[in-house]
């Protein structure tokens, strides 16, 4: 198999930030002597190097499917990263320290794409499901050429910076991009203030239009809002005014930030 | 450079985020396109002669983020690669068999990258922290990460 090195020797040495780096002990394959090697973990691929100033990397382990566990060894603080094949090597590194050795641990054994993408699928499912918990809006979808998931909605919807609520989970992870870099922000500008009001129920400063779903039929949006499920329909409209005017509340402050924070 | 190849092979074989037979070209000096197996899982891109099974592949390393992804002319896009942006021949070309599917594929190259997964789990984390005050990622215990603090991270 081929692989791309010096695409890859360069994405080792640039300048994007490390997510863990150090010196390491690293045994060898068929020698059971240590190296020390200064250690560059970025994503979801460990690196290692000669010396700490090396100008490429000596090798690197892609960190797919891995297990990281604690090893017994003569050396201390030692841990090994280990792989389900069954011709597969097993990476035995040591630590300095105690500190560093749960430190590696920590970040190699959390470092997989897959781990990743499990872990923000499950904040986009909660995100969803606490959307879906206020009747007052939270429908939102984003247009396909920005960095929102491209989920067509089907629906003209207010273009709101919270996800859309697809008919169906997506199987990937599409997800929404935040550039965290402080003091920028680099959404398309279709994705700023709405697409427009179908409705307006609440009474409060722009109020969304309702979700799909609730169009059809009054309660059947309610059924799975979790706490905001109404008895009847007069603590629904209470709650639904309540929560409305909490959500306009919040998008109002969080659009006024966005806005300060535009050069 | 030494590599856990044994596991890059497993990975291939892995089912892809997306798969497709593409005419693609290497960066290399009078290469033309070629109509392989083009497999994308997580964030690595791997291609595959038709013909034989699963040999040559060669993985584009997942760094989009310091690649140059883009759509050239209608049904064809190209990824340069990191360290070569400067040299227009240096790319991996693909010629997809519609204009469709050539978005698609660079919609799910775009997303295929680390970077942008960090970037989507900052995202959620401070939108659900705004919405109840919690912050998501302590259940998991990552909260004190450096990768997945605000303004960590600078492309």
């Amino acid at each position: 198999m081929k692989l791309n090195e010096r695409s890859l020797a360069f994405y080792a040495t640039c300048d994007s930030p490390a997510d863990n780096s150090g010196f390491l002990y690293k045994r060898g394959e068929r020698h059971t002597a240590y190296h020390r090697r200064w250690f560059v973990l970025k994503g979801n691929m460990l690196f290692y190097f000669e010396e700490r100033d090396s100008r490429e990397p000596v090798g690197v382990i892609v960190l797919e499917g891995c297990n990281v566990e604690l090893c017994d060894s003569a050396e201390n603080f030692a841990f090994a990263i280990r792989f389900g094949g069954s011709k597969s090597r097993t990476y035995v590194l040591a630590a300095e320290s105690q500190a560093a050795m749960e430190s590696w641990v920590k970040s190699l054994s959390r470092a997989s794409f897959d781990y990743m993408r499990l872990v923000v699928r499950e904040l986009e499912k909660q995100l969803q499901e606490m959307s879906r918990g206020l009747p007052g809006g939270c429908g939102g979808s984003q247009d396909a050429a920005g960095p929102w998931k491209p989920k067509p909605s089907g629906l003209e919807q207010c273009r709101e910076r919270l996800p859309a609520l697809p008919a169906v989970l997506p199987k990937e992870n599409g997800c929404a991009v935040w550039n965290n870099v402080p003091g920028a922000e680099e959404r398309p500008p279709d994705t700023s203030g709405c697409g427009g009001h179908d409705e307006d129920e609440e009474g409060a400063p722009r109020p969304p239009p309702l979700p799909p779903r609730r169009r059809v039929s009054n309660g059947s949006g309610t059924a799975r809002a979790g706490a905001a499920v109404a008895q009847s329909p007069s603590t629904f409209c209470r709650l639904h005014e309540q929560y409305s005017r909490e959500v306009a509340r919040l998008r109002q402050d969080w659009q006024q930030k966005r806005r300060g924070s535009q050069p | 450079m030494r590599y856990n190849e044994r596991e890059l092979l497993s990975l291939a074989r892995q089912p892809a985020e997306k798969a497709a037979e593409i005419r693609m070209s290497v960066p290399k000096k009078g290469s033309v396109l070629k109509k392989r197996l083009v497999k994308l899982v997580v964030n690595f891109l791997f291609y595959f002669r038709t013909d034989e099974a699963e040999v040559g592949i060669g993985p584009l390393a997942g760094v989009w983020e310091q690649q140059q992804l883009c759509q050239d002319l209608p049904g064809a896009f190209s990824l340069s690669l990191a360290g070569f942006i400067e040299e227009p021949e240096r790319k991996y070309c693909f010629e997809c068999a519609t204009e469709e599917q050539c978005q698609e594929w660079v919609e799910a190259l775009r997303r295929a990258s680390y970077e942008f997964l960090r970037r989507s789990l900052i995202f959620y984390r401070n939108e659900i922290q705004k919405m109840t005050g919690k912050d998501p990622l302590e259940q998991y215990g990552i909260s004190e990460e450096a990768r997945f603090q605000l303004g960590a991270h600078r492309q």
